[in-house]
């Protein structure tokens, strides 16, 4: 297999989605730029034409509801925004429309779009450009939320979203656009809906999802070597979401810590340990927890953003905290530095 | 125009029975424009509405009995039942839907627009909306994507004077034309009276005729008037928003009445087609309370089913 970074790999699955359906249609503001929405839209207009990539007015609202239409004449979309951010204008044509469409009018309409929205943190990005939305997304019936955190993942969900007859958000996170890992050649698709076990371990189980799952495997990694087993799964779905993997693991382990990339009040992290709560409270062996955002908005000071990102260290502590060795081991991981990149430690693919 | 009518009268002779269990929002005094539509549109043209969408599924040809049957929530309802009165769809005549928020169907009506375009398929896609939608964003960027790309759509902007109780004097700066607005906005526009039916099929059937030649959007607004409450099957001048006067002067402009007496005085025979027509429509219209009253509910079951597509 070849060793491919990210972007390459959505580079990749568009390319070959286009080729596959020929009607299949690209769009968003920047697809046709040269930075190519971070590399992502290289070549397509030139190899598919303008009438079936283009950019857009700046128009989120409607632009998504051209999608609906589009599609329920049989065309289907991939719909790109650089920040979830700016997608927040189109909520009512993805919540009110997209999404029950097929409902709402008795199962006769599919509206098989994928909207491709980037998320992150860092950088600066600040309030209103580093947002991890998916909990609102995964609230809505209809919609399929889906976060890769592979090369080989992202290639592989968005093939599965671009084929899906349904309305399907594809969140990337800025900070795995860069990442290499092994992408196989050609088609294939990674099943919406099925999470990855990245990791098998005994003591306790870390859930976690996009790049949220970088800084686990980081923790568990370190843990290793003081004798902590974790297992980790990366969700790659939000929704539906893995339910059977997530629930075997925790019945193993029987201790359970989320990271979610998202602010902590109504998070995926809080879902996953409700029902993990309400329905297998007998397996665990101590209260479930979870890492994630504060619920305040992120700054943008390269000062004031310290300490106030989820790490490898966090996690770390944690998992000592709810094992009960947080005084016999000290974790020596410091948040890395800069705070405010992916970290030198980090080289990918996991 | 009477088939719209006698629908909407039948709808709300049988609505406070109970059994339509979902707001309706009816056409009754709008009937001329959805008319004038059904005589110009060809089955193969798209078109979506909004939650005042009976008379558009109508005169598109939508199934009669189905949409009766999706107010009463019966399985064999247009939407089975998933939708009511404001999720109207007849995908055998391309009528695509309608919504129950302002201004939601209109991207999606320029996005089939889009992809008759890409198809190269010579349909039209017609979009109703009202006087309210054109205070919604979407509406200015739905407007601005079609001349953008020179869309084959056909914009139909019913003004009722009101969005729900408010009226257009809250609602848009004095001495607006709508139409000159859109006009700015690089789309062709025509504007006129929807009780003047002569003119309102001229402009009708000239905006079809530049969309369907390949010269880009079009957009026609006609002033009209709802006789009943915005919601609901009652008459509700005696509540305040808007005076006995005022719907008065807008009923003795009938756009039913005007059309009869228009026929009559041109053939004094008329009358008796006319009222074998009404008579065939009537039984027509019977039939389909009939159709939704006899209709098996959906099971209960079926409320979690279609959530995806498979």
């Amino acid at each position: 297999m070849t060793q491919k970074n990210y972007a390459t790999a959505i580079n990749e699955a568009l390319h070959l989605a286009m080729q596959i359906d020929e009607s299949l249609i690209c769009y968003g503001l920047g697809v046709t730029d040269p930075k190519a929405v971070f590399g992502t839209t290289e070549k397509l207009e030139t190899r598919f034409g303008s009438k079936r990539v283009f950019d857009m007015p700046t128009s989120e609202n409607a632009m998504t509801g051209i999608a609906i239409g589009a599609a329920l004449n049989g065309i289907k979309s991939v719909v790109t925004h650089q920040r979830v951010d700016f997608f927040l204008l189109a909520m009512d044509q993805l919540v009110n429309g997209a999404a029950k469409w097929h409902y709402m009018f008795g199962g006769q309409n599919s509206v098989p779009i994928t909207i491709r929205l980037i998320i992150g943190r860092g950088w600066g990005q600040g309030p209103t450009h580093s947002q991890n939305l998916q909990a609102w997304f995964s609230h809505i019936p209809g919609l399929k939320v889906v976060m890769p955190s592979t090369p080989e993942d992202a290639k592989g969900l968005l093939l599965s979203a671009i084929f899906d007859p349904n309305p399907v958000i594809f969140l990337e996170h800025r900070w795995l656009h860069n990442t290499v890992g092994e992408v196989p050649q050609g088609d294939f698709m990674i099943p919406i809906g099925k999470a990855k076990l990245v990791k098998t371990g005994i003591d306790i189980t870390l859930i976690a999802m996009s790049y949220m799952t970088i800084e686990a495997l980081h923790a568990a990694n370190y843990l290793q070597k003081k004798g902590i087993s974790c297992e980790v799964i990366d969700l790659r779905s939000i929704k539906p979401l893995d339910w059977d993997m997530v629930i075997e693991s925790v019945n193993k382990t029987g201790r359970l810590l989320v990271l979610d990339s998202g602010f902590t009040t109504g998070s995926v992290a809080g879902e996953i340990i409700a029902r993990i709560t309400i329905e297998h409270f007998k397996v665990l062996k101590s209260a479930p927890a979870r890492l994630a955002m504060p619920d305040v908005p992120e700054p943008t000071s390269f000062a004031l953003t310290k300490g106030f990102y989820i790490t490898a260290a966090d996690i770390a502590t944690k998992v000592l905290e709810m094992l009960g060795k947080n005084d016999q081991i000290k974790v020596d991981l410091s948040e890395p530095i800069p705070h405010d990149i992916p970290g030198n430690w980090f080289k990918g693919p996991l | 125009m009477y088939r719209i009518r006698a629908v909407e009268e039948a709808i709300a002779h049988h609505y406070p029975e109970g059994k339509m269990r979902c707001p309706v929002h009816l056409s009754i005094g709008q009937e001329s424009i959805p008319a004038i539509f059904a005589l110009t549109v060809n089955q193969k043209d798209f078109a979506v509405s909004t939650h005042r969408g009976h008379a558009h599924y109508l005169a598109k040809g939508g199934n009669l009995n189905a949409m009766v049957a999706e107010l009463y929530g019966k399985a064999s309802g247009c939407s089975k039942g998933k939708g009511g009165s404001m999720h109207l769809i007849d995908r055998n005549v391309n009528f695509m839907g309608t919504s129950a928020i302002v201004g939601n169907s209109i991207p999606v009506g320029v996005g089939l627009a889009l992809s008759a375009e890409l198809k190269g398929t010579n349909q039209i896609s017609c979009i109703f909306l009202g006087d309210g939608a054109i205070e919604e964003g979407v509406f200015y960027e739905s407007i601005n994507f079609a001349a953008v790309r020179n869309l084959p759509v056909l914009f139909i902007c019913e003004n009722n004077l009101y969005s729900v109780y408010s009226p257009l004097s809250v609602r848009q700066p004095k001495g607006r034309s709508i139409a000159k607005m859109v006009e700015a906005m690089g789309v062709k526009t025509g504007a006129g009276q929807g009780s003047d039916l002569i003119n309102s099929k001229k402009l009708m059937e000239g905006a079809f005729n530049e969309v369907r030649a390949g010269h880009g959007p079009y957009f026609l607004e006609f002033s009209t008037y709802r006789w009943r409450e915005h919601c609901g099957h009652a008459f509700d001048n005696d509540i305040g928003y808007r005076t006995q006067e005022e719907f008065l002067e807008w009923q003795a402009k009938d756009p039913l009445l005007t059309l009869e007496k228009s026929l009559s005085q041109a053939d004094s025979d008329s009358h008796k087609q006319i009222d074998e027509i009404k008579l065939l429509i009537n039984s027509e219209v019977k039939t389909a309370i009939n159709f939704a009253e006899k209709s098996p509910f959906p099971l209960q079951h079926e409320a979690y089913e279609n959530i995806y597509a498979t």
